[in-house]
């Protein structure tokens, strides 16, 4: 078995594009020189690929480098290594029409805080060619009910909504949103969600980022985990959570009839008479299991298998970047 | 989902005159509807219109008082818009994360400055048309001749000092811009050549203000409503200005 959770998961970063691919990044790098000159490698390898109608999120830590991978994809900042296609194009420098067709949510909002939301949404429209309707777009995003109020005075979820809005005001094909849920009230949160719903429906390609593991699960299609400024895993949320396995095996005995593992079987005592086997890799490790169980005439006191949650397999998963540089943690259990 | 991309219809940019244009009514709008940048870029001006023209610190400049003040008021207007107003602007845009939000739109990068620089020159005619209509009324009679050669010291300042504005707006925090451009303007104005003429500066002064783009600016101004004439030694001074201003914040402008 696999000493550690998700290991399976990372050895195979780099995504198979395919040829329809809204942004494709690859061995994405980036340092900023901090002060005194001192170069800080933010971004040590990225990887991620995001199709139409597919919604992309990229799942991490504060820190972890996922806005900054996502300013290289809009064409922000300029890699040191590595490569960025947007629609098939390079995003830096990149031409109004290509700029046309790509919505962009900052973190920060980037809103004017002297505006008010529906003046400052209606300009931002007025530089597409054919935006969409900006009333409709207020409306649907609850923006009306505070459209005089001036962007300096919004709540937090409120300048949320409007920034979506600027970003989606132009139609695009490819939607970046930087945390999208960040702040928001459980209403607007929902609303959010069910255009995001949409506009996957729709067939747009959204890559959004979270630190938010519930807001991961619940919209992703694809997740990419990063963790010090590298891909770790990606793949579905299912993919993700049963990465090594369809789940952790929790085993409990009589007290004084623990009868141990065979050999081989990697596992964690969680009492004194249980056991948690992680990622049990398939059938024949239960079968060896209960074979060894039954060699010694125990039946066990509680037999579960428990799927586990992203969160779990995101801890995993960093737990295992980790593991790249420290010492391994993960005993071996001997029966 | 390739077929349902296909159905979607690509986004296309406003065309590029029309986005510059949009983003400069914008940019006027902002500077017209801002208080304090109002204040710096009509009510000071017209104050200190008001006062050049009732005290004698420009006798002898001109024939009438008032055609030695209202050049070098203008001169002031243009600061005030192109080097304090867009450098406080640019701060704390760029503090809110505005420019890198306007810069993954059609406008882009390039379109955001060009909007700006329409945005300053159409302030200036509105400041031209307020103070200038003014010191008309005040008594001014500018040279015939003289229209010409302030039309080409107005758009050399207003690219030397928007550069200016833009480098420090670009590179500074935004509190900090705000400090920086505020003591400038206050400095150029008073000791600058921009409301009196470098020969009315006290010694050192006067001479060292010399190569100043404030004095080149209103020492062109006067020279060319006074006399008619175009100074081209404030032309060189101006064109130097505007030209390493314009390098130095393309160097080291930092968007975010």
């Amino acid at each position: 078995m696999n000493p550690s959770p998700g290991r399976a998961q990372t050895a195979t970063p780099v995504p198979d594009a395919g040829p329809d691919a809204a942004v494709v990044v690859s061995g994405l790098r980036k340092g900023f020189r901090g002060h005194g000159g001192h170069l800080q490698q933010v971004l040590r390898g990225v990887d991620l690929a995001a199709r139409p109608g597919e919604v992309t999120t990229l799942l991490g830590t504060n820190g972890a480098g996922k806005s900054t991978t996502l300013a290289c994809a809009q064409g922000l900042l300029h890699p040191d290594a590595g490569e960025v296609r947007l629609l098939g194009a390079s995003p830096w420098r990149a031409g109004a029409a290509l700029r046309a067709r790509v919505g962009v949510m900052l973190q920060d909002g980037g809103l004017p805080p002297g505006q008010k939301p529906l003046s400052y949404l209606r300009h931002v429209a007025g530089l597409y060619a054919a935006p969409r309707n900006v009333d409709e777009l207020a409306e649907r995003l609850g923006i009306t009910e505070f459209a005089g109020t001036g962007i300096r005075r919004l709540s937090g979820g409120q300048r949320q909504r409007v920034a979506l809005a600027v970003a989606l005001v132009g139609d695009p094909e490819v939607l970046f949103l930087d945390e999208p849920s960040a702040g928001l009230d459980p209403v607007s949160r929902q609303v959010v969600f069910d255009l995001i719903g949409e506009l996957r429906e729709q067939g747009r390609a959204v890559v959004l980022t979270t630190h938010l593991l519930q807001d991961a699960e619940r919209l992703s299609d694809i997740v990419y985990i990063i963790d010090h400024g590298r891909t770790v895993a990606h793949g579905s949320v299912a993919e993700l959570v049963g990465a090594d396995g369809p789940g952790d095996l929790h085993v409990s005995f009589s007290p004084g009839e623990d009868p141990g593992l065979p050999d081989g079987i990697t596992a964690q005592r969680t009492g004194a008479d249980s056991w948690m086997i992680p990622g049990l890799a398939g059938p024949e490790v239960l079968a060896a299991l209960t074979a060894h169980w039954a060699a010694h005439g125990v039946v066990p006191h509680g037999l579960r298998l428990r799927r586990r949650s992203l969160e779990e397999a995101f801890l995993a998963l960093a737990e295992t970047d980790d593991d790249l540089t420290t010492p391994e943690q993960t005993q071996e259990v001997a029966s | 989902m390739s077929t349902a991309r296909e159905e979607l219809a690509v986004s296309r940019p406003a065309p590029a005159a029309v986005r510059v244009l949009r983003q400069a009514g914008y940019e006027v709008r902002i500077i017209l509807g801002n208080g304090e940048q109002l204040l710096v870029s009509l009510v000071l001006p017209l104050l200190a219109m008001i006062g050049l023209r009732f005290v004698d610190l420009l006798d002898g400049v001109a024939q009438r008082r008032i055609d030695a003040v209202v050049p070098g008021v203008l001169a002031l207007c243009l600061v005030s818009v192109a080097f304090t107003g867009q450098g406080i602007q640019t701060g704390f845009d760029r503090q809110y994360g505005v420019l890198r939000s306007l810069a993954t739109t059609p406008l882009g990068r390039g379109g955001l400055i060009l909007g700006r620089s329409v945005a300053v020159l159409a302030v200036l005619v509105v400041q031209g048309v307020i103070l200038g209509g003014i010191g008309l009324a005040l008594g001014w009679h500018p040279t015939p001749a003289g229209w010409l050669p302030s039309v080409l010291f107005l758009l050399l300042g207003a690219a030397a000092f928007t550069s200016l504005g833009l480098l420090i707006g670009g590179t500074l925090r935004a509190q900090a811009t705000l400090a920086v451009t505020n003591l400038v303007w206050v400095l150029l104005a008073a000791g600058g050549g921009i409301l009196l003429p470098l020969g009315r500066l006290p010694g050192l002064l006067g001479t060292a203000a010399t190569l100043l783009p404030s004095s080149a600016l209103g020492e062109g101004l006067r020279a060319a409503f006074i006399h008619g004439s175009l100074d081209l030694t404030s032309v060189a001074v101006l064109a130097v200005w505007a030209v390493l201003g314009t390098a130095a914040a393309i160097r080291w402008f930092r968007w975010e």
